[in-house]
């Protein structure tokens, strides 16, 4: 089988270094919490909506907080025996003025503490359903053999992306990525229902993500496999999207802080907050996550700066462990986006492939397809594709980002897919076994550059343990893009949680 | 002059495209009448496929009718001579004699910085150093997804000489709007003798860019030098009067 001898030493040496700097990070995190994580407290009690300006009922319910350092929970809760009503009706209440929102309303703190509970394990509940469901549907429909084949819809209008989901379905794709409106990572809210406008892409919303997962139930019964949808829980929302998708039983998100810091200029405190929230939430509801380490190497160069995305997926690695995922829901991300014109680019790229393959043996890879060097000349980008799609089969990637020979050109016409997708069934097809049947020369060029990256990652590690993942982002060592620790969209949304601070969701999860 | 596909004049042309029918021989009929309507002739219709429920797919040859003469085609090429990396710095320092500053950003909703990446960061494209590797260039590259209004502000703090905008990706035309749009707010300002200001992008053409007001319009494959001996080229030829002392 396909197989580099790596020093058992070093991998050893660099994921306790990488756990050793998502400790750091936590011991951060464990103090502070954001609105959007109090947000996601109210939508996972069961509040929804939003007023007729457009804005969503909890931002309104987190904004009406004078004093929020002790959080959402304990007020929402006094409130709720105050109306002994459901959640929902509570939050109309507390918006319409009819009842007092912000203290303890002279309700015994057990009392509160209890009503916390209840509504906490509520909440519990309908993740671990979301987990139930979508094993039944594993059952019943089985999965594809990996990698799996993963393809993006785009229009802006929920309707029309129903319709190119399902040809993409029919084509092959095993996985559909609803692409959110562009910029919708720096909205501070969840827009509200059905959307038939966007730009560069769909707004991610509740209700959005209910028509998707229909139309790919439908397609699923259709096909006999289990089509999985995909969304965004990334910018300044992860949490409240990552209860979203849960609620209406999406089965992998990208979720990646580092990705919005570096791409979005998100604030690194706000969503490494964000992110440890929304990662409990996909743990227990059995959402897979995906990582953006690939996009280091649309700026930096991918052969210089390979290290930076496997020092990144360790890390990552090791904050989701944090967080209770477990391998199986752990699509860590890396690319195919060597400079075609260098002779044994795809040597390279099977060292780097091989190389993620080896460090995380058990994880579903994202592998992402060349977007840097694919050329106007649509000819030439799909035999670039059809190369990635060999790396890909051979050193058993987990998800497959289908490379579109149109990529800088358009979004993808209904027969870009069609025809990239042909490309993906062909390769996979005639070199399902291929990986099982190589094996790679001792001392040569694959195993020399394996070693390589490797050696360079575990320097990088050890750098950024030393003066802390923060400063090294600010210091620019990722994807040679700078980000101050104070800089970025949504800092004055995070707070020190106070002495009462409560959030028992995040406890029973943890 | 024909297109031509292994003998002069023969008219080749290869098409490819999607029709909202479901697979069938009358699909495949209605390709070939299609293609027709586009005044080929000897058409055919060589792959048909179904993609998707009520959608097909057809690969199609056809040899063209019109001809073209060549002697009539008219294009406003740049007429920058284009000059190397060390060229640009020596005539920088020599003949200009102050850094030159240049901003760009990707406009719009594109979040994509390929194409200003390319010109503008160290790195540079295919081995062609990048503009902030310039002795004598300051650069600022807003990246992505920038508001008109920011890069416009931009441009005025730093007194840009030259300001980049690109376009990479777009969707039913969104290019065409976004650099139109800019230019309308740079005018709107009267800020237009203020700046060199270059179009580039998948899409973008020298004259596309002419036609939306821009200096000059880079299409795929150009590198940062490119843009570099463009900016110096016109700074030379006086558009520098425009700028008060540095």
């Amino acid at each position: 089988m396909a197989h580099i001898e790596l020093p058992q030493w070093q991998i050893d040496k660099v994921k306790s270094l990488a756990k050793d700097i998502a400790e750091d990070i936590q011991t951060f995190i464990d103090k502070k919490s954001s609105v959007s994580v109090e947000r996601t407290i109210l939508r996972l009690y069961g509040v929804d909506g939003a007023l007729e300006d457009g804005t969503p009922i909890p931002n309104k319910i987190v904004e009406l907080l004078d004093n929020i350092e002790n959080g959402v929970s304990r007020p929402f809760a006094a409130a709720m025996l105050k109306t002994r009503q459901n959640p929902q009706t509570t939050a109309e209440k507390i918006i319409k003025g009819e009842i007092e929102f912000g203290g303890l309303q002279g309700f015994h703190p057990d009392l509160i503490k209890n009503t916390e509970i209840l509504l906490s394990r509520a909440a519990v509940k309908r993740l671990d359903m979301a987990k139930v469901l979508k094993e039944i549907k594993k059952g019943a429909w089985k999965l594809p053999p990996q990698p799996w084949r993963y393809i993006i819809v785009a229009s802006g209008n929920i309707y029309e992306d129903r319709i190119q989901a399902k040809s993409a379905a029919q084509a092959g794709a095993d996985m559909i990525a609803v692409i959110r409106s562009t910029a919708q990572s720096l909205l501070d809210y969840v827009p509200y229902g059905a959307t038939t406008e966007g730009y560069g892409g769909t707004y991610a919303t509740q209700e959005n993500f209910k028509i998707m997962r229909e139309a790919l139930d439908e397609v699923s019964q259709k096909e006999g496999r289990y089509i999985r949808l995909v969304n965004y829980s990334s910018g300044l929302c992860m949490a409240e999207i990552a209860a979203c998708a849960a609620l209406e039983d999406l089965d992998v998100l990208l979720n990646d802080s580092m990705y919005g810091i570096l791409f979005r200029d998100i604030n690194m405190q706000r969503t490494f907050i964000d992110q440890y929230f929304s990662r409990l939430i996909c743990a227990r509801a059995g959402i897979l996550i995906n990582t953006g380490e690939d996009n280091y190497l649309t700026t930096s160069d991918a052969m210089e700066k390979a290290y930076t995305v496997t020092a990144s997926d360790l890390i990552n690695e090791a904050t989701a462990k944090r967080a209770g995922l477990t391998d199986d829901l752990l699509g860590l991300g890396h690319a195919f986006e060597i400079d075609p014109k260098i002779e044994n680019a795809f040597l390279y790229e099977l060292a780097h492939a091989q190389l993620a393959r080896e460090l995380f043996p058990n994880a579903p890879l994202k592998y992402m397809p060349p977007t840097k060097y694919k050329s106007t000349d649509i000819f030439f980008s799909h035999c670039l594709d059809t190369m990635f799609n060999l790396a890909s089969v051979t050193t058993k990637q987990g998800i497959h980002l289908t490379g579109l020979l149109t990529e800088a050109i358009h979004t993808p016409l209904m027969q870009d897919r069609y025809q990239s997708l042909s490309s993906v069934n062909y390769v996979f097809n005639i070199a399902r076994n291929l990986g099982d049947e190589i094996e790679f020369k001792k001392g040569g060029i694959i195993e020399t550059r394996a070693k390589e990256v490797l050696d360079e990652a575990d320097k990088c590690l050890e750098e950024v343990k030393e003066i802390g993942l923060m400063e090294s982002i600010a210091r620019g060592r990722f994807a040679d893009i700078k980000r101050p620790i104070e800089g970025g969209k949504g800092l004055d949304g995070v707070f020190e949680k106070g002495k009462n601070y409560s959030n028992p969701i995040m406890e029973a999860l943890k | 002059m024909k297109p031509y596909g292994d003998t002069l004049d023969d008219g080749i042309v290869q098409l490819a495209f999607t029709l909202p029918v479901e697979y069938s021989e009358k699909a495949k009929k209605a390709a070939e009448m299609y293609v027709s309507k586009l005044n080929f002739e000897d058409i055919s219709v060589v792959h048909t496929k179904k993609v998707a429920d009520g959608f097909t797919y057809f690969v199609v040859y056809g040899k063209a009718i019109p001809d073209l003469d060549y002697s009539t085609v008219k294009v406003s090429e740049i007429k920058t001579k284009y000059m190397t990396f060390y060229e640009i710095n020596e005539i920088i320092e020599s003949k200009i004699g102050r850094k030159l500053s240049a901003v760009g950003a990707t406009i719009g909703t594109d979040a994509h910085t390929v194409g200003i990446d390319a010109i503008m960061n160290m790195k540079g494209y295919h081995g062609d150093y990048g503009l902030e590797r310039y002795p004598g260039f300051e650069t600022y590259n807003m990246g992505a997804q920038v508001s008109v209004d920011d890069l416009l502000i931009k441009a005025q703090l730093v007194s840009a000489d030259a300001i980049l905008v690109s376009q990479t990706v777009t969707q039913k035309n969104a290019h065409i709007k976004n650099f139109s749009r800019f230019m309308q707010i740079v005018n709107n300002s009267k800020l237009r003798n203020n700046f060199i200001i270059l179009a580039g992008g998948a899409r973008v053409t020298n004259d596309l860019a002419i036609k939306l007001g821009y200096d000059a319009g880079f299409g795929p494959g150009t590198l940062p030098s490119h843009a570099a001996s463009f900016i110096i080229t016109k700074i030379l030829e006086g558009k520098d009067e425009n700028k008060t002392q540095s």
